[in-house]
């Protein structure tokens, strides 16, 4: 199981306790309220509204407002139409999710029958990466708990409104947490993404009207529902209202996930709350959303977390994922792991993204080997420049953007890779 | 029967949570992997009718995902993680000192048919590395002799 966070809020508080896993023990913690209150006093338009206000953005990466998202939704009577909960969490350095989904799978149910409630849907499907089995246990008896107890099935909570839950598994496949990759997989088929327009709330899980949003950010829609949209204003920024669960990985004290405002100081979370670098040493690079997301140097740490300040950084927020690099860690052997990622995980489908991601990955890996060239970096930008925003879905840009970042705040040591022929940074991680 | 009548009456009922069959595909795939070690082209041509598709289009499935396989392997799974995260904690050492252990590199198969090793990108365990997955379980917070315990004692 997932370990518990080192800080706590509303969204996590009692996860540390068994007992909240099961039915009982969430209700004991005042679990299912909202949505005994809402399914029978609130029109979906109403519920809609109140996370509308909210401000709540998705968590699953993009942070695209979910109110807004739900609003595209057509008018409920257009029925079948799907409710999909992204739990492919496979971005590298994010592990929050299989919290969510392993400590808390109540709370998630809460949320996608509100979120159904919400959009009009009559049935959910969560979409669970193939590796984290003992995550689909876990919310396959969360389900039939529910349903016995009539809070899935027919008649809701004697609201009248009907759902019901499928818990699916995925097969390994980094690409199937893009949103209509996900949908194809979901489907029985090869995960491809989707050319949009259409998007997916015109035409989505076979071929239906369908919402598809991240674990985390139904999580906190029981809470706002409970508690009201300006209470969940009241933390986080004027923008990004609300906490978030920051995962803490890579070369630190106390490694691991932390619930926290959105807008908490990069710098704050990580030598406060994650107990600084280990060894007494010093940070040298730190990823603050997850793989994808552009690197920021030492030198930039003081940013708040939230997507309006980290953009101005040139990165973003991403999944929460920040993984720490202290001084020792060789750029290079960075971009080498990096590269073999999403070249291995590119599901080729276009020539931009299949060919740029091998051949970014072969450039850095002689640049780490000593035989690249001063021309091989200057080529890796030309590639960033041939994938950005040239393919049907952002793996490309995903792919291409931590490279460039790391070309840009640390050029010095693929120079010296390039010019002393091996690699001299003593105590990096090995390859 | 290549896909026995049990296993085939769970999946038919699997099928019927979606609104198109092949929604279960996945979940069939699965089931019979762990059944039969592996998706092979028998396998895929007994689920084929099942799902409207032909044998060719379920294998073209089975080869797009890590987790399925139309080749049996070994007995056990065994994946390291070897993402950033864990490489910054050691896990491409850690990796290596259980290729030597086992005897075998990532992608081979121990001569007893016990274990299959691999490597693996990022399996949601970034702060407790390096880890291992076994099958369908975690192994987290390892360090070489823990590893190895755990390896010793697969069947
Ligand atoms: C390559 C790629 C991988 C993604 N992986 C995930 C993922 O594992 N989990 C997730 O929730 N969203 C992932 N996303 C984002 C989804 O496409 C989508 O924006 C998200 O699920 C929407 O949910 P939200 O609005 O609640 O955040 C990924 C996007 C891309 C481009």
């Amino acid at each position: 199981m997932q370990k518990a966070p080192h800080v706590t809020d509303y969204l996590t508080r009692h996860c540390a306790d068994d007992e909240y896993g099961c039915l009982r023990g969430f209700e004991a913690q005042g679990g299912y309220r909202a949505a005994h209150t809402a399914l029978r006093e609130m029109t979906p338009q109403k519920i809609l509204d109140e996370v509308r206000q909210a401000g709540l953005q998705g968590r699953g990466g993009a942070g695209f407002c979910a109110g807004l998202k739900w609003s595209f939704m057509p008018a409920p009577e257009q029925q079948p139409s799907y409710l999909v909960c992204n739990a492919d969490e496979s971005e590298p350095g994010s592990f929050k999710d299989r919290l969510l989904l392993e400590r808390a799978p109540h709370q998630l149910l809460e949320g996608i029958l509100l979120a159904a409630r919400a959009i009009g849907a009559q049935k959910s499907f969560i979409y669970i990466r193939g590796e984290y089995a003992e995550a689909a246990r876990v919310m396959q008896r969360a389900v039939d708990e529910a349903h016995a107890k009539g809070y899935l099935g027919d008649d809701v909570m004697g609201s009248g409104f009907s759902h019901d839950v499928v818990v699916v598994r995925g097969a390994g496949s980094y690409i199937c947490g893009e949103e209509t990759a996900l949908l194809e997989s979901l489907e029985g088929k090869r995960g491809h993404p989707r050319v949009k327009p259409p998007f997916p709330a015109q035409r989505g899980a076979f071929d239906r009207p369908s919402t598809v949003n991240n674990v985390e950010t139904l999580c906190h829609v029981p809470h706002i529902i409970g508690r009201g949209a300006a209470w969940f204003r009241s933390t986080g920024t004027e923008k990004s209202p609300g906490t978030t669960l920051f995962g803490v990985s890579g070369h630190v004290v106390r490694p691991g996930l932390f619930e926290l405002p959105l807008g908490t100081p990069l710098d704050e979370i990580i030598f406060e709350h994650a107990g600084g670098v280990a060894d007494g040493r010093k940070v040298k690079g730190v990823i603050p959303g997850g793989l994808s997301m552009p690197i920021l140097p030492a030198g930039e740490l003081d940013v708040a977390m939230a997507n309006e300040f980290l953009q101005e950084k040139g990165s973003a927020l991403g999944t929460g994922g920040i993984i720490v690099m202290d001084d020792r860690t060789c750029m290079v052997r960075t971009a080498c792991v990096i590269s073999e990622f999403y070249r291995a995980e590119s599901c080729g489908q276009c020539g931009p993204c299949r060919e740029g991601t091998a051949w970014i990955n072969d450039i850095v890996t002689r640049v780490e080997r000593g035989t690249g060239t001063a021309e091989d970096l200057e080529l890796l930008v030309d590639i960033c420049d041939g994938m950005e925003g040239q393919t049907i879905c952002a793996f490309a840009d995903a792919a291409a953007w931590p490279v460039r970042a790391l070309l840009k705040h640390f050029y010095a040591d693929f120079e010296r890779h390039v010019r002393e022929g091996v690699c001299s940074f003593s105590g990096s991680f090995q390859l | 029967m290549v896909i026995s009548k049990a296993i085939r009456d769970q999946i038919e009922a699997e099928n019927a949570n979606y609104p198109r069959a092949r929604g279960g595909l996945l979940a069939a795939l699965h089931r019979v992997q762990r059944e039969y070690g592996a998706i092979t082209p028998e396998h895929a041509t007994a689920l084929a009718p099942i799902f409207d598709m032909t044998a060719v289009e379920v294998l073209a499935v089975v080869s797009f995902y890590d987790m399925l396989s139309s080749q049996p392997a070994g007995r056990h799974q065994v994946r390291v993680c070897t993402n950033l995260s864990c490489s910054l904690a050691g896990a491409r050492e850690f990796l290596r000192e259980i290729e030597n252990h086992l005897g075998i590199t990532r992608g081979e198969t121990s001569a007893d048919g016990r274990i299959t090793l691999g490597h693996e990108a990022c399996l949601g365990a970034c702060a407790n590395a390096p880890m291992m997955r076994v099958d369908d379980r975690y192994y987290e917070d390892l360090d070489t002799e823990s590893a190895r315990q755990v390896l010793d004692a697969l069947d």
